[in-house]
């Protein structure tokens, strides 16, 4: 990191436009307080969970702004190493969805690691992401954050099928199936829901929502019809890589419920069902 | 018995063994959970189409030894024989392919009958033996059910889909655990008098866990009493129940 960095981030920190941006928080803050007002008085119980939320949301996005600001100047390797410290805080966030699952961890890292690092290779390699610190961060955290939350949705409900079918797979078990014959269809079913909000979102693409990127780069002055075909580019990444990152962990942990002499390890499930 | 399923059994060449040879036997077989002893040390013999009843009050680990029989679950202690190998030198599919269990609850799977009869088949993307499902539904007394789905089926018939999903796998030994349990009583008597016709004629090996005392007398060569995990009393029915 130079001075040049530390340049960039402090004419960032002083532009006027700062102060707007605070203002516009302070607006939407003010609109949130009457969700957190309803909540209350209706005494649905979470409002806690909303303010803490959006006082942890506030300072993560504006902290990651303020580093984007200065890995802006900086040299094209940080962008690297950013997007491998995404892939291991997405892998620490999303295993507690199933956390019972042994060496789930480390299956996410992985898994997250090749479902979004191979997307945005191919896509850097197409030219689809440009090779600039900017881009790199930009799209290689959405598609990692969508990948991340395929891997959670995937978690969640693999062991949800796990615990609640134990009878079936030892059924399947008990008449000579393999462990990976006996679990195939969970793992089916756990990638499907998974893949669900990103299907959906493809399909409502243009008719029920025009997405973020695509509304920005239209703002911003871009071609509309470029923009859209930019968005879907981006929305395939984002579906390739959360379903290489499901598809990789899933496989890997349907193999970890299992015990050498091909049973339900007791121990994972005890795990999973408390 | 339906005579479909008799001949099935004679091309097989299961019909015909001697049936004084030692088929399964356990020795000192020992599970551990949480620092308790569920099955404890149990050494029992059961010979070639002999039926073994396993009687017990609830929680005296009758179930928890069925399921070592056919390694769902792996034993602390001992081991199982089968036709004197040690079960350890079998693949576990294979294992469970030569002793079947029936479990409790029927488990199965979304789709068609047949689909489940044939589950065993489908699972390798094999196709489905149709002639041997014909006969196992048949003398299932569930002929031209092959297509219905199976959530539409009673509790009878689905724990009736779940022996011939057993039998299709062609066993020589069938763990039976509680089979009629959770049944109604008209139910229970239909499932029985199946599992006695099977049991007479079909020449298998059989171990049944059963609370019901009766059924025990009525289905068994031999019984053997299980209480706190360990036997505590064994003979014929007449010896331990009557």
């Amino acid at each position: 990191m130079t001075w040049t960095a530390l340049e960039t981030f402090f004419e960032h920190a002083a532009d006027p436009v700062i102060v707007t941006g605070f203002v516009q928080i302070a607006i939407a803050v003010a609109l949130t307080a009457i969700v957190l007002g309803v909540v209350y008085l209706r005494q649905l119980g979470f409002e806690r969970e909303i303010v803490t939320t959006t006082v942890r949301g506030l300072v993560q996005v504006v902290a990651a702004g303020a580093v984007i600001g200065i890995l802006l100047a900086a040299h094209l390797a940080w962008a690297g190493i950013v997007l491998v410290v995404m892939i291991f805080v997405a892998a620490w966030i999303s295993y507690k969805r199933g956390v019972a699952l042994p060496g789930v961890f480390r299956t996410s890292v992985i898994s997250i690691g090749f479902g979004a690092g191979l997307t945005i290779v191919a896509m850097t390699l197409a030219g689809a992401i440009e090779m600039t610190v900017e881009d790199l961060i930009v799209i290689g955290s959405m598609i990692i954050a969508n990948a991340m939350q395929t891997n959670s949705l995937a978690l969640d409900r693999f062991t949800g099928e796990v615990a609640s079918n134990r009878a079936e797979i030892e059924a399947l078990l008990s008449v000579g199936a393999s462990p990976d014959e006996a679990i195939t269809q969970y793992v089916s079913t756990s990638v499907y829901a998974a893949l669900i909000p990103t299907i959906d979102a493809i399909k409502s693409l243009g008719i029920v929502k025009i997405p973020g990127l695509m509304a920005g780069m239209i703002i911003a002055g871009a071609n509309p019809i470029y923009a859209a075909q930019y968005q879907f580019a981006v929305m395939l990444m984002i579906f390739a890589a959360g379903g290489l990152t499901v598809v990789a962990n899933t496989l890997l942990l349907s193999r970890r419920v299992f015990t050498d002499a091909k049973q339900l390890d007791e121990t994972v499930i005890d795990a999973i069902e408390t | 018995m339906n005579t479909n399923l008799t001949t099935v059994a004679f091309e097989r060449g299961r019909i015909g063994r001697q049936k004084m040879a030692q088929k399964l036997e356990t020795e000192s077989l020992t599970r551990v959970v949480a620092g308790e002893a569920i099955v404890d040390s149990i050494s029992v013999r059961v010979r070639e189409s002999e039926v073994l009843a396993i009687i017990g009050s609830s929680g005296a680990g009758k179930s928890s030894f069925l399921r070592l029989l056919n390694r769902l679950d792996e034993p602390t202690e001992g081991t199982v024989y089968l036709d004197g190998t040690e079960y350890r030198e079998f693949e576990p599919e294979e294992l469970r392919r030569r002793i079947g269990l029936i479990p409790q609850e029927s488990a199965l799977q979304p789709g068609t009958v047949r689909e489940n009869v044939g589950i065993s088949d489908r699972i390798r993307d094999e196709p489905i033996d149709d002639q041997l499902t014909t006969t196992l539904l048949k003398w299932m007394d569930l002929s031209g059910y092959g297509d219905r789905n199976v959530d539409d089926l009673s509790g009878g018939e689905r724990q009736r889909i779940a022996i011939a999903r057993t039998l299709y796998v062609d066993p020589e030994v069938l763990l039976l655990d509680e089979p009629t349990a959770h049944l109604d009583t008209e139910t229970e008597a239909q499932i029985e008098e199946l599992l006695g016709e099977l049991i007479r004629e079909g020449d298998l090996t059989c171990i049944l866990v059963t609370h019901d005392t009766a059924q025990a007398e009525r289905l068994a060569d031999r019984v053997v009493e299980f209480e706190n995990g360990r036997v505590v009393d064994e003979g014929t029915p007449a010896e331990v129940i009557g």
